[in-house]
């Protein structure tokens, strides 16, 4: 059996060479697992994806343990989920050991404070481009911009007064009220 | 047990995230500030450093708030709780619930969750831009901001795509070492 080595290999290259989070990871998924390995067929790929970004968890480790499953059952994808882990685990280990000594120059103090700044920017940029794709439906939309104003307004108050109230009520209430309020009425004709 | 209190705290961060790294900040933040794990100033670093070194955010912020609260084997039991559900759920998904996510109230359940999502990252990115740079107060932050927005302007307009997390944050380094020291 040479894929099992394989799932792991081909898995910590995409864990390694990936940098900015989950959305970035899919398009080296796509060639190295679809068009090199030929893993998966075009279809199942879009099919993982759907369900990578509608099930909790990071969209990698989904695709990981997807992925892993197909080739090699349980054992697989414990390795190629493992593989996607491995080399950032690593790499971090070794930052948040000396990460807080190095914070002690002042010209890293100084550059941290600029990148700060960048970071909210990048969250904001992150959250801006969800609503924008979604107001740009057309079904829902009354819905949509109503559910994401309450929910930001809520954030952003309940962050400016101190209240601790969690985010992931937050989701489940959300999650609740979009059983009455996005249910597709059945096809009647 | 500063160890099964990482696992629980990051296996429930693992399960209510969707859609993503991003999704996951709001909850990291809760997390990091209802346990007094860390200040505000030292989760935006540990954030671009998540960002800038290869791997998914969720993973990276696991391992680096573990191994600070419990050191290797903190990060081990912290980067096991976050991707132990999506780990599970998934082979639930290949095995048995294929057509799960088609039916209606699932759908409208995930319909529902989008949109909080959407507004609750919004809302905590520009929460954490006022409040852990002293936006108000300190014109350098302000100066950095405007710079950096301009950047991400002028880099959409001539390359037609959105510049990079690492670029950008690599040029408010440089920005942030010239204008504080």
């Amino acid at each position: 059996m040479k894929t099992i080595p394989d799932l792991f290999l081909t898995f910590a290259k995409i864990g390694a060479f990936t940098f900015g989070g989950g959305y970035a990871m899919i398009s080296l998924i796509d060639s190295e697992c679809v068009e090199k390995k030929k893993w998966l067929t075009h279809d199942e790929f879009l099919d993982m994806t759907a369900i990578a970004e509608a099930t909790p968890g990071p969209i990698a480790i989904n695709c990981a343990t997807y992925v892993g499953y197909k080739q090699a059952g349980i054992i697989g994808a414990v390795l190629a989920t493992l593989g996607v882990v491995l080399p950032s685990f690593a790499i971090i280990l070794l930052i948040s050991m000396f990460f807080e000594r190095f914070l002690e120059y002042e010209i890293v103090a100084n550059a941290f404070k600029g990148i700060r700044i960048a970071v909210s920017m990048l969250i904001i940029r992150a959250g801006a481009k969800m609503l924008v794709k979604m107001y740009k439906k057309k079904e829902k939309r009354a819905e949509n911009i109503i559910f994401s104003a309450a929910f930001f307004g809520t954030m952003l108050i309940l962050n400016f007064l101190g209240i601790d109230f969690s985010a992931i009520y937050m989701i489940l209430i959300a999650g609740t009220l979009g059983l009455f309020f996005f249910r597709k009425r059945r096809e009647s004709k | 047990m500063i160890y099964l209190k990482l696992f629980w705290e990051f296996l429930k961060i693992g399960l209510f995230t969707f859609g993503g790294g991003y999704g996951a900040i709001p909850l990291i933040r809760e997390c990091v500030r209802s346990n007094g794990w860390l200040s505000e100033e030292m989760l935006s670093n540990m954030l671009a450093i998540s960002e800038s070194t290869p791997g998914p955010i969720m993973v990276n912020t696991a391992t680096y708030i573990g191994s600070s609260q419990g050191g290797v084997l903190g990060a081990a039991v912290a980067t096991l709780g976050v991707i132990l559900p999506s780990f599970v759920v998934m082979i639930l998904f290949v095995v048995f619930l294929k057509r799960f996510l088609e039916k209606p109230a699932a759908a409208a359940f995930m319909s529902g969750v989008k949109p909080c999502i959407a507004g609750i990252i919004t809302a905590t990115g520009i929460y954490m831009l006022l409040t852990s740079t002293a936006f108000f107060t300190d014109l350098k932050a302000a100066i950095i901001f405007a710079v950096l927005a301009a950047v991400c302007g002028a880099f959409f307009a001539a390359k037609k795509k959105e510049i990079s997390p690492i670029l950008l944050i690599c040029i408010s380094a440089v920005l942030g070492a010239a204008v504080y020291s």
